[in-house]
């Protein structure tokens, strides 16, 4: 029996194609990400922006200006030994430095570590969850290693990890980044696996494809959409934890700038002198929800099935 | 069931290990003189010579491990040379404050979370749910310790309700005990409420879609008897998973809180060793944190026998 | 004459679909109606409604598809905005529904004895003693044995077929007059099936209940209507009985649809048994070993003892239920699964334990088409780079490609603005296609069709099988069809093996397998075919 001639006519099946915008447009629409990527372009803007800002250098202090409330003028003296009168808008801290140059400086080095923590885990990550969904004989093994460092709670890690390297950027990042590179071996890991399972990907085998090629062709780009989501996630985390660190002492060292430190130098002061610790808590709060406010839009735009991955 | 048992309670044993190693690893990867390191600041050339023979520290790597491994399973985890004591005793001194911490927190934590998930999950898109995504989302961005200080700020300094900073001893009777961990507990359960709040929402949405959920309403039972019996019981593996991996989030929590609220448990210990670089200690607060955390998540894992029938049979 | 009033009647019923979709409502003024003891068969394709219908007729749609137009009376009453409470009252008691999925519909933490009693406990006040009773009297009458045993029973150890019953058991307890069915069998081997069914037809005369009855299977329809109603694209085309609808159909809509059931009676078809052999295999094994702790090894034969020929120019089929091994030699022969052991010849290699590293240069002559056309393209290229991809791995230059590629999509009789489009923009039986079509790049001696219209509509898959026979017959290729559907089989196939539990227990031309079965199984397995003896409206295709 053959298929009638005006099959085409009565078919259901054009009828049943429902065009969708892409996944860009999509992306673009989304309230959560235009609210987060808008408040992180302005916190961009700020940090490159700090020098003209009505900032002073970060590191200047001033015997005579210590301990101001916020609002006060009070003098600042230069590098080159120039005395200036100052209108400290978040107050100074106990050195006499000024809160406010230390706070929009601490900006940079805050988006700095979160991005740069991001992508070193996604970096490592990718390598080892390639590597294990790809390599059977290597997959035990590895994700044991795996399992045994998501044991230890990613604080003590990066503590241990600081108190062994001593603080400078490069080793604070790569404290809070070797934490993170556990969940992004795992997403890749089962990423490649489900992809694998993929007819498609079978198609690809029977053509003959070799495998470096599949792997880049077919299962790659179907991971790029949860590790954008992943990334932000980790962003958030990198400068969350970049933070906490210096706040007990053992990140960066004092003298730079980070909000972190700010609040650990004003600590002891607390009930007389609280915007040592609002002023940079407020910025570190607001950046933080930023990245992930967008990861949130990202997350509900790109894979929606993120929640359910472990 | 028994197999599930089996495997799982046998799974924890590589875990571990990769803990001892990673953790004996640390000391190893300092620049330096380990014996020295182990030492510290203040100690003189006798010392060191002799931590270099009890550890065997001019012996092989495997060896050293197999010493360092042996010891630390007769509970021998080292000698404190910062605070001149064996690094067991320190940490029987510092556990029952952050013990009575960790527990008030889960209590408060699970016992909010998990009924406004629910609640949000049932009423979608209405106004609980939307508040409640709203502050799980500030609960994941504000730090621990800012909120912490912001807390103390408003209900300590400005209405005085609730102590400052300190902790008072459970001999010392339940209240003043309690009194002084609110605060505290408070403060850390946030980020816990906010991460159980939305692993349970999403779990009792994702099970509020599934067929059965249509065939009980089919059957004509109201939507109470539906979300109790049916989406609850088989969203549970998902929560209890959660409230077992937040655990982790809840260790790194008590370091900060413990510093911010001068309480002396193992967060604070934990800070001041590793300022000290008093290596002995920091390895043995390590260990027992992460054996904790393996500890919990094993039971966790067990308690799904409970949960889900098609694993006990 | 007193006719006793219908069960239900739907009366211009019009469901709204949300903003943004292809259109602006699931169904529209449709009517029917539901008389007692009788069966109605509502049938069409995906995107019909159908299955809108039943839900909306329990009051189960969300909030997003609201009934915006017609009534629902279900004895007389009109419950289409009933309040929730009323429809509580009478779900279960007065109508039932049983869905598709039986793994799924029921729930997995609670046993199917307390499934059952739930709806006594809501409905009714009997005592938990009297409730047990009525639930131990209602699985005995779906035909289960040891009842205790199935009460006390998780969904997850019972079978398919035995899931099921349960459903059945829950809809009926309380002897409703309207019991909906959304495709309940569809999910179920063919012998499942037939069990499944003569079950429901069973109860049905018994207790004379109204059944709606959803499928897409033309089959099954045969087998139970009373009448049919057939639904395309939310409109109610046809209605009437079933030898009205089904052997002179009046819509061409209807009559494209019969015309597209493959029939199955079979005529020999000239194969020419001389034809030289492209693929043999014999002795084709693979074994799954899962060594569990304390050496206790569990060993499953998913194939055993496989012999088979496949001729050029012929079609062989496979047939057999799930587990029964098809799909696993379908892929040793792709080499997408490693057998244990035996020979596959292609030509003079044997490839069947090839290691991989040899085996490229020989992949080119089999190709393999899957089920799912959803999943066979990598959603982030092009029509074209998928179909390039092939010969380009092999050394073929690009424009070389593209231009075979451009010819082969002629082929298939799909447009050639089709390469530079993506997989998104095609429906099912596009992509099927362009499957095919990436196929034939390679120029393969040897095609598999691994269930490839198994997930098609009924219409869609005429034209699909209809395209294999045209590939066929043109490029003189060998192919391997795998499929679970005997009308499918009776088709395309010029020589058929039959598969149960991992062997194949029958083998020879289709004609003789399907005139005169030998082995017991392949004999049920005819038998078990719904409508086997139901004679589809040749007219149809006449009108064509």
């Amino acid at each position: 029996m053959t298929a009638p001639a005006n099959f085409e006519a009565l078919s259901v099946e054009s009828a049943t194609i429902v065009t969708q915008p892409s996944t860009w447009a999509r992306v673009r629409r989304n309230g959560s990400v235009r609210l987060g990527g808008i408040a992180l372009l302005l916190l961009l803007l700020v940090a490159l922006a700090a020098p003209w800002l009505g900032t002073v250098d970060p590191s200047l202090f001033d015997p005579a200006s210590r301990d101001l409330t916020p609002g006060e003028t009070g003098q600042i003296t230069t590098l080159e030994g120039e005395t200036l009168d100052h209108r400290f808008i978040m107050g100074s801290d106990s050195f006499g430095r000024d809160i406010y140059s230390r706070v929009i400086y601490g900006t940079r080095v805050s988006l700095i570590v979160g991005a740069a923590t991001a992508v070193v885990a996604l970096a490592f990550g990718i390598l080892f969850g390639l590597m294990s969904g790809f390599l059977r004989w290597l997959d035990g093994p590895l994700m044991r290693v795996m399992d045994g460092l998501m044991a230890i709670p990613a604080i003590l890690i990066a503590i241990a990890l600081v108190a062994m390297w001593r603080g400078s950027l490069l080793t604070v990042v790569i404290a809070i980044a070797i934490p993170e590179i556990p969940r992004v071996t795992r997403l890749v890991r089962s990423l490649v696996l489900t992809i694998r399972e993929e007819p498609y990907v079978e198609a690809a085998i029977s053509l003959g494809t070799p495998t470096a090629l599949i792997m880049w062709r077919h299962i790659l780009p179907n991971t790029v959409a949860p590790l954008i989501v992943q990334a932000t996630f980790i962003c958030a985390s990198g400068i969350l934890v970049e933070a906490i660190l210096s706040f007990l002492g053992v990140g960066l060292p004092p003298e730079v700038p980070t909000w972190g430190n700010v609040m650990a130098e004003g600590r002891a002061q607390f009930n007389q002198y609280p915007h040592n610790i609002f002023f940079p808590g407020l910025f570190l709060a607001v950046t933080v929800l930023a990245v992930n406010i967008l990861g949130d839009g990202l997350r509900d735009t790109l894979d929606p099935k993120m929640a359910k991955r472990v | 069931m028994l197999k599930f048992l089996f495997r799982r309670l046998l799974s924890t044993i590589p875990v571990l290990l990769v803990v001892a190693v990673l953790v004996f690893l640390m000391l190893r990867l300092t620049p330096g003189d380990p014996a020295a390191v182990l030492a510290g600041d203040a100690a003189n050339t006798e010392q060191i010579a002799q931590i270099r023979t009890n550890l065997g520290l001019d012996r092989s790597i495997p060896e050293q491990f197999a010493i360092w491994f042996g010891h630390m399973l007769t509970g021998d985890l080292g000698q404190s040379y910062y605070y001149k004591m064996p690094v067991t005793t320190l940490i029987g001194q510092r556990l029952e404050p952050t013990l009575s911490l960790a527990l008030i927190t889960i209590v408060i934590a699970v016992g909010v979370a998990v009924p406004l998930g629910v609640l949000a999950a049932w009423r979608f898109g209405g106004a609980l749910d939307r508040t409640l995504m709203g502050f799980s989302v500030l609960g994941f961005s504000v730090p621990v310790f800012v909120l912490a200080y912001v807390l103390i700020w408003i209900f300590s300094l400005k209405l005085g309700w609730l102590p400052v900073q300190g902790y008072k001893r459970l001999s010392e009777g339940l209240g003043p005990w309690l009194y002084q961990l609110l605060l505290p507990a408070i403060t850390l359960s946030v980020i816990y409420i906010a991460l159980i709040a939305r692993v349970t929402r999403a779990s009792v949405l994702d099970t509020l879609g599934e067929d059965y959920i249509r065939t009980a309403r089919a059957k004509g039972l109201p939507e109470v008897k539906v979300l109790m019996r049916h989406a609850l019981a088989n969203a549970a593996v998902p929560i209890v998973t959660v409230i077992g991996i937040g655990v982790a989030l809840l260790i790194g929590g008590v370091v900060v809180t413990e510093s911010v609220y001068a309480i002396p448990g193992l967060g604070r210990l934990t800070v001041d060793a590793v300022l000290a670089r008093d290596f002995p200690t920091i390895q043995g607060v390590i260990l027992l944190f992460s054996f904790f955390y393996v500890m919990i998540n094993l039971l966790v894992d067990l308690s799904y026998v409970f949960f889900d029938p098609r694993i006990r049979y | 004459m007193n006719t006793p009033a219908p069960i239900l009647q739907v009366q211009d019923l019009t469901i709204a679909l949300p903003k943004g979709g292809d259109r602006a409502t699931a169904v529209q003024k449709v009517s029917f109606t539901v008389g007692h003891a009788e069966i109605v068969c509502l049938v069409g394709e995906s995107g019909s409604g159908k299955s809108v219908i039943a839900q909306g007729v329990m009051g189960l749609l969300p909030k997003q598809l609201p009934v915006t137009g017609g009534r629902i009376l279900l004895q007389g009453e009109d419950i289409t905005h009933a309040p929730l409470t009323r429809l509580r009252e009478l779900r279960a008691t007065r109508m039932s529904m049983i869905f598709q999925e039986p793994m799924t519909a029921l729930n997995p933490v609670m046993t199917c004895g307390d499934q059952i009693d739930e709806v006594l406990a809501e409905h009714t006040k009997l005592s938990p003693a009297e409730r047990r009773g009525k639930v131990r009297a209602i699985i005995e009458e779906v035909l289960l044995p040891d009842p205790e045993r199935m009460m006390a029973s998780y969904p997850h150890q019972l079978s398919g077929g035995q899931r099921q019953r349960i459903m059945i058991a829950m809809a009926l307890v309380l002897e409703p007059v309207l019991l909906i069915a959304d495709e309940p069998t569809t999910a179920l081997d063919v012998t499942t099936q037939k069990q499944v069914l003569e079950l429901m037809l069973q109860l049905q005369r018994k207790h004379g209940t109204g059944v709606l009855f959803i499928t897409h299977d033309f089959g099954v329809v045969a087998e139970l209507a009373h009448r049919v109603a057939v639904l395309r694209l939310g409109d109610l085309v046809e209605v009437g009985s079933k030898h009205d609808v089904l052997q002179r159909p009046q819509h061409a809509y209807t009559k494209m649809l019969i015309g597209s059931v493959p029939t199955l009676h079979l005529h020999a078809k000239g194969s020419d048994a001389q034809a030289p052999v492209v693929l043999s295999a014999r002795g084709l094994a693979k074994t799954y070993i899962d060594k569990g702790w304390f050496g206790k090894a569990r060993t499953v034969h998913a194939a055993a003892d496989v012999d088979f020929d496949i001729r050029r120019g012929q079609t062989l089929g496979i047939v057999g239920e799930s587990g029964s091994g098809k799909s696993t030699v379908a892929r040793c022969v792709v080499r997408l699964i490693d057998p244990t052991a035996g020979h596959i010849k292609l030509g003079s290699d044997d490839i069947a334990l090839m290691p991989h590293s040899r085996l490229r240069p020989l992949r080119k002559r089999v190709q393999i088409v899957f089920q799912d056309p959803y999943r066979s393209l990598n959603p982030r290229r092009t029509v074209g780079q998928a179909m390039v991809e092939g010969p380009m791995n092999y050394g073929m230059p690009r424009e070389k490609a593209e231009a075979k590629a451009r010819e082969l999509l002629k082929l298939v009789r799909m447009d050639d603005s089709a390469l530079d489009r993506y997989p998104h923009q095609f429906s099912g039986g596009q992509r099927q296609r362009i499957c095919i079509a990436r196929a034939l790049m390679m120029d393969p001696e040897l095609l598999v069709a691994d269930e490839a219209v198994s997930a098609l509509d009924v219409s869609v898959q005429a034209q699909v099988l209809e395209l294999f026979e045209e590939i066929k017959s043109r490029l003189n290729l060998a192919m391997l069809f795998i499929t679970h559907d005997l009308r499918v089989a009776s088709q395309v196939c010029d020589f058929l093996a039959v598969m149960s539990k991992g062997r194949v227990v029958e083998y020879g031309p289709a004609h003789q397998v399907f005139g005169a079965p030998q082995h017991e199984y392949t004999r049920a397995l005819f038998d078990a075919a719904p409508g086997r003896d139901f004679d589809f409206g040749q007219a149809g295709a006449a009108a064509a």
